[in-house]
């Protein structure tokens, strides 16, 4: 209960932020999804209500744009660009080690909730390619064995916290 | 007035006109299934497709949404045309194998299924010609539905996927649904749809139940009548 | 900054800025674009920074626009002198500033070395990758902080907006404009002043001029490093096209996998409004412009104008019918031009330089230069500059270096997934807007990406559409719809289920989509499928036919093999194989169970002998 009353008051501020300006939805909504992590069902109500579009629309918007996420994200986002330089360079043979690594599927958080994996379509750095980006780390010249390290490493970290 | 040619043969129109009333106003007949008159054009379902030509410049329009134009030269039987038309059909029937308005409408204009295509089983009969969503913003003035996600996943629902509070039953979306997609079951005192019970007004003076009593403290706050008012069905009023 | 009331002021500004400027002083500058913050750039800044508080030195290290030369960061350079430093780590700052920046001493283990003739290369222009480069627009990115508006008007910045508003009438400007020859760089090419031209005569108000910066094409972020690095460049051109046009309001649409580009933008914009260059009476006329930002929400088809506009109004990118155009009704129904960034960047070239001069660079067709960026299997990944008409074999070998590891050139794929892909017997086709088309591909946003001969065409052909169908906004049938049967075609043949008559059923199915699409993502789709089918038809066949993917790349369609002459027997490719396919004595040639294989790769990165085979 309380936490969907914070929910509600950050929200209210994000809103009120923004001015109530029917054009600022998608801003609203990312500054939300900032707050959040992810886009609570709460708050996309919250901000139907406050700013007078239908809820039908808010949802339109937050399932549209690949930018949002529905449902609360891992600790760690592991974000596998797919672009075409990295595609040519590897990058599926990368997505489906960490997709067996992880055992999720893009869009997919672990069951610990410490991973969540997204494609991102290019973060273009090419040069590095295939790049995968954990967090705000770039890991460039991805190899596949190089995949088991890195998460091996940072479920160790976990463990010692 | 504007002049042009469709398929050879002089025509006016008023200048305000779409071409797709214009060609139909000239006896010929043009395929549609998201034109629906109650609502707005969207251009989704591109069968209306015409070829235009302007110049020395032809392309392919939908007549639902270009308007007329003098000097215009329109073909709406053009080769691509028709391979547009066709194409469109065998992708709607791939979508929706179980719909017989499609299945009619493919024979009619002589389309067959395409057997390289893996029929859907998910997708219902629903051609997302956004009717239904048009009509529940524009007329109805609710907006309970939307279309989500998009591209291949794209779909038309209730936000969250849940029985929404917007919603007042008034089957609008039912009426305006090209292909009877959309299931809306009225027995007795009760009306479901979207996954939603509503109960249905009895009228005052006959007694049939008639409209979702949702629907009904909708317009009365709308328009001011009392609830009283309008608990006297169609029929008795 | 004090507000900039005239003309005058500006140029006094620029003076005084030059006078302070010692050119003899030690700068040292760092590339600090995306692509070098993913090297680490900013841990070397810092370094350098303690480095030189330590030897107590008055030394200005200043972290600037991206270089462009990515394959190579990060990348340092020392001033005066330009020493041109590369691959630079934390551990070599010692050597930078007690050597170069104290004595003038160069690190020759941090100078670019020419792989064919061996020799170190002192400084950037020298460099083979920046050789035939003529960077007009992009090559003060790496002169500035972009952070600081004074290191954009010492270089001349914001003379074009001045020169504008004091000698031109808004219909000069046009008609430079389209003397000029501008094009818009973002996809279609269309020239930029009949654009504008459009909307100045449209009636209604207000209008907008808005800049494109969602950069969708996967692959391409010259757009990025000119909003991360010259953020100005972006502004000033906006703004002579919004006087121009005869807007007060400009919004930039920044992707939202961008943060830096949206950092600097708003920092520009609050210093140039702080300077009197934006905002109410600019340098003291009667023009008023103002620029908003906006994120994208993460959509390719936010590229589109139409969708652009919902976007910004705060719905879905749907894309609508545009039988009236956007100079007339764009943005909240009101005129509106939209140009992509890069685009706009060039606008006060062509004010300050002079649409003859401009017009002078380039083919016949297409004026000016153009970034590409040049990436995938190419030596030299990165972002290049070059007049228009230069050859595709110029940029894959004299610049790009050629192919990695010494592997045969396949393809070049341009336009994003709008495009289409190249092959080698076409390498000397001078690139411009309507080359490029006339081959089957475009110009896009000036993406290319470079493929070899382990890449299978057909296996592109299925990314790109892949690609689309996420993309696709789902409105109209023939795109939601076809594009998404095409793919599932193209999967099949991937997957050794490709039937006979797939390819001239995916043409067939092409031209319906095509001609059927609502806007130009749905439009432009089968482009991929088209030309890879026109140049490498042999690569379907052989999939369909014999059940062969002759790059080695679709996996239902290969088996791993250990070749016994190379293989030593180290056995780390067991040790590395997921699946326990791989069986073998120590020092003896090791065998794959192809029952058991994946084909995930892991056996052939590991390999030091290269005796995995796959075919």
């Amino acid at each position: 209960m309380k936490k969907t009353a914070n929910y509600a008051a950050k929200t209210r501020e994000i809103v009120k932020k923004h001015g109530g300006d029917k054009g600022a939805l998608i801003a609203v909504l990312q500054d939300i999804q900032e707050a959040f992590n992810y886009l609570p069902k709460g708050a996309m109500i919250t901000v139907s209500t406050m700013m007078g579009i239908p809820a039908s629309r808010v949802y339109e918007v937050a399932t549209f744009y690949n930018a949002f996420s529905l449902n609360p994200r891992g600790k760690h986002i592991v974000k596998i660009c797919v672009g075409t330089a990295c595609h040519v360079r590897g990058a599926s043979a990368i997505l489906d080690k960490f997709e067996q690594k992880l055992l999720i599927k893009p869009g997919e958080t672990n069951q610990d909730q410490k991973f969540t994996l997204e494609l991102v379509n290019c973060v273009g750095a090419c040069a590095l390619g295939p790049v995968v980006v954990i967090d705000t780390e770039y890991h460039g010249q991805m190899t596949i064995n190089k995949v088991d390290k890195i998460i091996n490493e940072m479920n160790k970290e976990g463990a010692q916290q | 007035m504007v002049n042009m040619i469709i398929d050879g043969k002089n025509v006016s129109a008023p200048k305000d006109s779409m071409l797709l009333e214009v060609i139909r106003g000239a006896g010929i007949s043009v395929p549609t299934l998201c034109a629906h008159e109650s609502v707005s054009r969207s251009g989704a379902c591109r069968l209306c497709v015409v070829e235009i030509k302007k110049g020395n410049r032809t392309r392919i329009v939908t007549s639902c949404l270009y308007g007329a134009e003098e000097g215009l030269i329109v073909n709406t039987k053009s080769d691509r045309v028709l391979n547009v038309r066709r194409l469109v059909m065998e992708l709607l029937l791939a979508r929706c194998p179980e719909s017989e308005v499609l299945q009619n409408l493919a024979k009619e204009m002589g389309v067959e299924a395409q057997t390289r295509f893996v029929a859907d089983s998910d997708k219902g009969k629903c051609i997302l010609c956004r009717s239904c969503v048009r009509v529940c913003e524009e007329v109805v003035g609710v907006s309970a539905i939307g279309l989500f996600a998009r591209g291949s996943r794209k779909t038309v629902g209730t936000p969250f996927m849940e029985q929404s509070d917007a919603c007042i039953g008034c089957g609008a979306c039912v009426y305006v649904c090209p292909t009877n997609h959309i299931v809306m079951i009225s027995t007795g005192d009760k009306r479901k749809i979207w996954g939603r019970k509503f109960k249905m007004q009895d009228c005052s003076k006959c007694g049939k139940f008639f409209a979702p009593v949702d629907q009904l403290k909708f317009i009365s706050k709308k328009t001011g009548t009392s609830m009283e008012d309008l608990s006297v069905c169609t029929e008795c009023r | 900054m004090t507000k900039i009331t005239s003309a005058q002021a500006l140029r006094q500004v620029q003076e005084d800025l030059k006078k302070n400027f010692d050119p003899s002083k030690k700068l040292v500058t760092i590339c600090a674009g995306t692509g070098c913050r993913g090297y680490g750039c900013m841990k070397v800044k810092e370094e350098l920074e303690a480095e030189i508080k330590k030897q107590n030195m008055d030394v200005e290290v200043r972290a600037t626009g991206c270089f462009g030369f990515c394959e190579k960061g990060p990348l340092v350079i020392v001033h005066p002198e330009k020493v041109f430093y590369q691959q630079v780590k934390v551990k070599d700052v010692a050597d930078i500033i007690g050597k170069t920046v104290a004595t003038g001493e160069v690190v020759e283990k941090l100078l670019y070395r020419d792989p064919n003739t061996n020799q170190t290369v002192l400084r950037e222009e020298d460099v083979p990758f920046y050789k035939k480069q003529n960077r007009l627009v992009f090559g003060q990115n790496g002169l500035i902080d972009p952070t600081r508006i004074e290191d954009y008007l010492i270089l001349g910045g914001y003379s074009a907006l001045a020169k504008t508003l004091s000698d031109f009438t808004p219909e000069g400007v046009i008609s430079e404009v389209k003397k000029a020859g501008l094009r818009g760089r973002g996809g279609g090419g269309f020239q930029a002043g009949v654009k504008w031209e459009g909307s100045r005569k449209a009636h209604g108000e207000p209008k907008y001029v808005i800049a494109n910066g969602d950069e969708g094409d996967p692959g391409a972020y010259m757009d990025r490093s000119l909003m991360e690095g010259n953020p100005h460049s972006v502004l000033e051109g906006m703004a002579i096209g919004a006087y121009a046009i005869g807007a007060s309001e400009g919004y930039i649409y920044v992707r939202h996998e961008y943060p830096l580009a949206v950092l600097h933008l708003t920092m520009a914009i609050a210093a140039a409004k702080e300077a009197g260059l934006l905002g109410k009476n600019i340098l003291g006329t009667n023009f008023s412009f103002d620029i908003h930002i906006n994120k994208g929400g993460g959509a390719f088809v936010c590229g589109e104008s139409s969708a652009l506009f919902a976007s910004i109004e705060g719905r879905a990118g749907e894309p609508r019918a545009k039988y009236i155009h956007a100079v007339e009704r764009g943005l909240w129904d009101k005129p509106t031009v939209l140009n992509n960034v890069e685009t706009w960047a060039n606008v006060p070239l062509i004010i300050n330089k002079g649409a003859d001069w401009y017009a002078s660079i380039g083919t016949e067709g297409s004026k000016g230069t153009k970034i590409f960026s040049l990436v995938g299997k190419i030596n030299n990944t990165g972002l290049i500059e070059v007049p228009m008409g230069i050859t595709l074999r110029e940029i894959v070998y004299d610049m790009g270096g050629g192919i990695p590891k010494g592997r045969k050139f396949k393809a070049v794929q341009t336009g994003g997934p709008s495009g289409g892909c190249i092959p080698e017997s076409l390498l000397d086709l001078p690139v411009d807007f309507d080359k490029l088309y006339e081959v089957g591909s475009m110009m896009g946003s000036g993406g290319m990406i470079v493929m070899d001969d382990k890449s299978c065409m057909v296996d592109v052909a299925r990314y790109f559409l892949n690609f689309l169908q996420e993309e696709s906004c789902g409105k109209c049938v023939p795109c939601r719809e076809g594009v998404r049967r095409m793919r599932e075609i193209l999967d099949d043949i991937c997957s050794g289920k490709g039937r006979e008559g797939d390819v001239e059923l995916l043409e067939h199915l092409s031209i319906g989509v095509a001609d059927g699409s609502l806007c130009a993502l749905g439009g432009s789709a089968p482009n991929p499928v088209l030309s890879t089918i026109k140049y490498f038809r042999e690569e379907y066949d052989a999939h369909i036919k014999e059940h062969r993917c002759p790059a080695g790349v679709c996996k239902a369609l290969i088996t791993y093999s250990i070749d016994a002459e190379e293989c030593t027997g180290c056995t780390l490719c067991s040790k590395v194989c997921p699946v326990d396919a791989i069986s073998g004595e120590k020092k003896k040639a090791h065998k794959i169970d192809n029952e058991k294989c994946t084909r995930c790769g892991a056996c052939i990165e590991s390999c030091k002998f290269d005796a995995i085979l796959v075919k």
